[in-house]
C-alpha cells in the first residue's frame, strides 16, 4: 500500500467521485421531490435504463448530444406520466408499481438494445470543458473544472433544487402536499396535480441521470447498465433526510468510497474485488441504518389521497 | 389581486342559502332534503349530534363534496364548487374540526399556502408576515407568524386556522366544532374573536353539539338529525331543553351523582413518574388515592399526562419510578393479565385500536381478555355455546345495537362500540375502573347511557378514575376533580367546589391556590 496515496492518486480519486457521483445527484435529487410530494418512485433505475438507452441509441443515430439528452428527458416524463397515473390516479401501492416501472425499464431497455444496436458500442459523450481561470488552478482546477456540462449542471441542481423546495410557492405546495395532503386540499390546492408535477420532475431528472451514465461517464450502452444505481438514489433520499444539501453528503459519500476502490485496484492493491466492489453498497447500508431521521419524513409517504377520509 | 389585498374589514358574504341538499354515501343518506341558509353578519349555529350530517352539509358548502341534489346561491345566484378553492373564491372560509396545517411548516408558510404571491415564484413571507400582524392585532388572534406549527398549543393551531380564513378574505366562516379541543379560557378568547369577527361584518356557521355554546353565541339554531333538517329557530325563542329533543328525538334528563360515603382505598397511587412517547417525563411524581364508591375525575388540556397515566394504571406503559397499588397489591409491575385478575379494568381512549380489534365479530370482542377462563374455555378449548350466550346477555344489557353477534364491530356506531367495550370491561365486575375519555365522539342518548352506568358502578363499590376532557362530564360525575398540567396534578377538588373558571385556570397551569382566589 504504501507509496499509492500520492497527491496525484488523492486528486484523481476525487476527480472520479464527482463523475460517479453525478447519476446519483440527478436521481436522487429528483427522487426528492416525487417523496416530497409523498409519492416514493422505486422505478428509477428502470427510467435511468430506458433513458439511458434513448440517450445513446438517439446519440449514436443523430449524431447530436443534445438530441439524445433531450430522448432521455421524453422517456423520463413519459414514464414518470405512467407512475403518476398509476400511483397517483389508480391509487396503486407506491412500492408495487414503481417495482413494475423497473422491470419495465429494465426488460425494455434491453429489448431494444438487442434489436436495435446488437452489440456493445461506444461514442463520444460530452467533452470535458474546463472552465476558464478556474481550470488553471494548480492541483484543485485539474480535480473539480475540467469536466463537462452535465457533471456541472448536477451540481448547480443541488442550490437550485434547495430554492426551489424552500423558497418558492411551488416548494410550499409540494412539502404540504406532502405533509398534510388533506390541509393542502382544503386550500384548494390540486394534491394530485402537485404531484403528477413532482413525479415527473423527478422522473425527468433520472431520465438525465441515466444519459449522464450513457452519453457522459461511460459512453456506452450494455445491459442493466446502471446495476441498481437508481435504487441506491432512493437510499440517497432517505439518508440524506429529504434534503438536496443532505442527498449531496450522501451522494459524495457513496462516490468517494466508490471512487476509491476503483483507484485501489487500479494501483494493483491486495484487495479480492469482490469485496472491494461491494464495499460502497455495505457502507449505504450502515449509514442508513443510523442515519436516517424519520421525523423529517413527509408523514403522507406512501398515501394516496382520498378527499373526506380524516 | 390576490384575496389579501382587500381592504380590511370590509369582508363580507352576501345570503348564502342552500336549497333541497342531498347527498348520499354507500349506505348512507347523509343528507336529505336539507335546506339551510345564512344572513349577512348573523351566527347561524348548526346543532345535531355525531353523524346527523352537519359536517358533511358544510363540506358541500366549502367545494369538498359535491351535493346529490339540490343547489347553492349566494345572493340568489346559483353557484357550483368543484373543489374548496371555488369556495374560497366566492368568500367561504372554514375551519376544520381536524386542523388543516402543515405541522413542518410555520404559520406565516400556513397562511401562504396556495396563495398567489407578490413575490412570485418566490414566498412573500415578509408581506404575510406583516399582514398577518395586523390581522391579529385587528381581531386579537394573539399567534407568532415565524413559529413552526408543531410548535403551537391546541388553541394556537385554531387561531392559525382562523387567521388564513381572514387572510383569504372569507366572509362566511364556518366553525366545525371549534370548542371542542380548548380549554374554557381558550373558549372565552375564541368567542370575544368571533364577536369581533360579527361585528366586522363576517358571517359565521357555528357547528356544535354543546348548547350553552349555542345559546350563547347565536342568532339563529338549525337542529339537524339523521340527515333531516328538524327545525331553525331563534335562538332567544328556544330552550336548551327544546333543542335538546329536537337533537336527539327524546327528554334526556341530567345525570346526578347520589351523595355517597364513600369506603376504604382501592387504587393507591405513589410518586408515579414516566416518560411519554416524545422521550420526555410525561408524569412527575403523581400522589393520588381512590377510595371504592368514589370517581375520581381527572381534567386537563390533552396532552398534559392524563393518557400517560391511564396507561401506566392499565399495564400498557412502563412507569420510570413510583408505585401503584390496586386493594393493597403492588401492581406496578404486574402484566395485563395479572392486573386484570387484581380487579382492574380499562376503558381505552383510542377505543378502535386499544379497545377493539376493527375486523373481529362483537362476539369475539367479548372475549379478548376472558378466552382463557372458565366457563368459556377448558384448557387450550372453547367453550362457543357459553361464550355466546354471555356475549348475547351483554349486548342485551348494555343495549348495544348490532345487526348478530357476528358482526365485524367496525360495523357499529361509536356509541355502540363503546357500550360493548364498557359491558367486556364491566361485566369482571372490576374493583377498580380506569375510564379514558368514555364518551368522546359518541352520541347524547349513549352518553347518558355510559354515564348511568359509571354512577352504578359506582354505587357498587368501583372505585373510578375518569379521565375526560369534556369539563361538563367531569363535574356531573366526579366526586373529586384532580387536575393536570405537565405531567403533574397541580390541584384535587372536591365536588362544587370550584367553578369551571378556576378549574380552568388549573387546567392553564395557575396554581390551586391562586386559582381558587379568583
Amino acid at each position: 500500500m504504501k507509496g499509492l496515496i500520492s497527491l496525484d492518486v488523492i486528486s484523481g480519486i476525487i476527480h472520479t467521485m464527482i463523475g460517479l457521483a453525478t447519476p446519483f445527484l440527478y436521481a436522487a435529487i429528483g427522487e426528492t421531490f416525487a417523496q416530497s410530494s409523498g409519492v416514493v418512485n422505486l422505478g428509477v433505475d428502470g427510467i435511468m435504463l430506458l433513458s439511458a438507452f434513448a440517450a445513446f441509441y438517439v446519440s449514436l443515430v443523430s449524431g447530436s448530444l443534445a438530441l439524445g439528452l433531450l430522448a432521455a428527458a421524453v422517456v423520463g416524463l413519459l414514464m414518470g406520466l405512467l407512475m403518476s397515473l398509476v400511483s397517483v390516479t389508480l391509487k396503486a401501492e407506491q412500492g408495487v408499481s414503481g417495482i413494475g416501472l423497473y422491470m419495465f425499464g429494465l426488460g425494455m431497455s434491453s429489448l431494444l438494445f438487442k434489436v436495435l444496436i446488437g452489440t456493445v458500442k461506444t461514442i463520444d459523450g460530452f467533452k470535458p470543458l474546463p472552465i476558464p481561470f478556474l481550470s488553471d488552478i494548480p492541483v484543485v482546477g485539474k480535480m473539480l473544472f475540467r469536466t463537462n456540462i452535465l457533471v456541472y449542471c448536477a451540481f448547480l441542481l443541488v442550490p437550485l433544487a434547495w430554492w426551489v423546495l424552500n423558497k418558492t410557492t411551488l416548494g410550499l405546495k409540494i412539502k404540504a402536499v406532502g405533509q398534510a395532503p388533506a390541509a393542502a386540499d382544503s386550500l384548494g390546492i390540486s394534491v394530485n396535480g402537485i404531484r403528477y408535477l413532482s413525479v415527473c420532475i423527478g422522473s425527468v431528472l433520472a431520465g438525465i441521470a441515466g444519459a449522464s451514465l450513457s452519453i457522459s461517464l461511460l459512453n456506452l450502452f450494455q445491459d442493466n447498465l446502471t446495476a441498481g444505481q437508481g435504487f441506491i438514489a432512493v437510499a440517497l433520499v432517505y439518508f440524506g433526510g429529504w434534503s438536496p444539501v443532505g442527498v449531496l453528503g450522501g451522494a459524495l459519500l457513496f462516490s468517494i468510497v466508490n471512487s476509491f476502490q476503483l483507484w485501489m485496484q487500479v494501483l494493483g492493491a491486495k484487495i479480492p474485488s469482490n469485496i472491494a466492489v461491494m464495499l460502497p453498497y455495505l457502507l449505504t447500508i450502515v449509514a442508513l441504518t443510523i442515519s436516517v431521521n424519520r421525523a423529517r419524513q413527509p408523514a403522507a409517504l406512501n398515501k394516496p389521497f382520498e378527499r373526506g377520509e380524516s | 389581486m390576490s384575496a389579501n389585498a382587500r381592504s380590511d374589514g370590509a369582508a363580507r358574504t352576501g345570503r348564502v342559502e342552500m336549497r333541497n341538499i342531498v347527498k348520499c354515501f354507500p349506505g348512507v343518506r347523509a343528507n336529505s332534503q336539507v335546506c339551510f341558509d345564512i344572513d349577512p353578519g348573523e351566527v347561524h349555529a348548526l346543532l345535531g349530534e355525531n353523524g346527523a350530517g352537519k359536517s358533511t352539509l358544510m363540506r358541500q358548502l366549502y367545494g369538498m363534496y359535491q351535493p346529490d341534489e339540490g343547489e347553492i346561491l349566494i345572493d340568489g345566484r346559483r353557484l357550483v364548487f368543484r373543489s374548496p378553492a371555488d369556495a374560497i373564491r366566492a368568500g367561504i372560509g372554514m375551519i376544520h374540526q381536524h386542523f388543516m396545517l402543515v405541522p413542518t411548516l410555520t404559520v406565516a408558510q400556513n397562511v401562504a399556502l396556495g396563495q398567489p404571491s407578490a413575490r412570485a415564484p418566490l414566498v412573500d413571507i415578509k408581506g404575510v408576515t406583516e399582514r398577518i400582524e395586523t390581522l391579529a392585532q385587528e381581531y386579537g388572534l394573539k399567534v407568532d407568524p415565524r413559529a413552526y406549527v408543531w410548535q403551537l398549543s391546541v388553541g394556537e393551531q385554531q387561531r392559525v386556522e382562523i387567521l388564513k380564513a381572514l387572510y383569504r378574505g372569507a366572509g362566511l366562516i364556518i366553525l366545525d366544532e371549534p370548542t371542542a379541543v380548548l380549554t374554557p379560557q381558550e373558549v372565552k378568547d375564541l368567542f370575544e374573536t368571533l364577536r369581533r369577527m360579527v361585528a366586522e361584518g363576517h358571517s359565521l356557521i357555528f357547528i356544535s353539539h354543546k348548547l350553552y355554546e349555542v345559546m350563547a353565541i347565536s342568532d339563529r339554531v338549525t337542529v339537524l338529525r339523521d340527515g333531516k333538517v328538524i327545525g331553525t329557530k331563534l335562538t332567544r325563542e328556544v330552550t336548551r331543553d327544546e333543542l335538546v329533543k329536537m337533537m336527539v328525538g327524546r327528554e334526556v334528563k341530567e345525570v346526578e351523582a347520589r351523595p355517597l360515603t364513600p369506603g376504604p382505598v382501592r387504587l393507591r397511587i405513589r410518586g408515579l413518574s414516566a416518560m411519554g412517547d416524545r422521550g420526555t417525563e410525561a408524569l412527575k411524581d403523581i400522589d393520588l388515592d381512590i377510595r371504592s364508591g368514589e370517581i375520581v375525575g381527572l381534567a386537563g388540556v390533552s396532552g398534559n399526562g392524563q393518557r400517560e397515566l391511564a396507561e401506566c394504571l392499565a399495564g400498557m406503559r412502563r412507569p420510570l419510578a413510583g408505585t401503584i397499588s390496586a386493594g393493597g397489591r403492588d401492581i406496578g409491575a404486574a402484566s395485563l393479565n395479572e392486573r386484570v385478575d387484581a380487579g382492574m379494568a380499562y376503558i381505552p381512549e383510542e377505543r378502535m385500536r386499544d379497545g377493539a380489534i376493527r375486523e373481529f365479530s362483537v362476539q369475539e370482542n367479548v372475549f379478548l381478555h376472558d378466552r382463557t377462563k372458565a366457563p368459556f374455555a377448558r384448557g387450550i378449548f372453547l367453550n362457543f355455546a357459553k361464550m355466546r350466550s354471555h356475549a348475547a346477555a351483554l349486548v342485551r344489557d348494555f343495549s348495544v345495537k348490532t345487526a348478530s353477534l357476528d358482526t365485524p364491530i367496525k360495523n357499529l356506531s361509536g356509541g355502540n362500540i363503546q357500550k360493548l367495550i364498557m359491558a367486556r370491561e364491566l361485566s369482571r365486575k372490576p374493583m377498580v375502573l380506569v375510564a379514558a375519555q368514555p364518551t368522546r365522539g359518541v352520541d347524547i342518548g349513549a352518553t347518558d347511557y355510559i354515564h348511568q352506568r359509571l354512577l352504578e358502578q359506582r354505587e357498587s363499590g368501583t372505585a373510578i378514575l375518569l379521565v375526560s376532557e369534556d369539563l361538563d362530564e367531569i363535574r356531573a360525575l366526579s366526586d373529586r376533580i384532580a387536575v393536570m398540567y405537565e405531567g403533574r396534578i397541580i390541584g384535587i377538588v372536591e365536588r362544587g367546589e370550584a367553578s369551571v373558571e378556576q378549574i380552568g385556570l388549573m387546567m392553564a397551569g395557575v396554581a390551586m391556590s391562586d386559582a381558587m382566589k379568583g
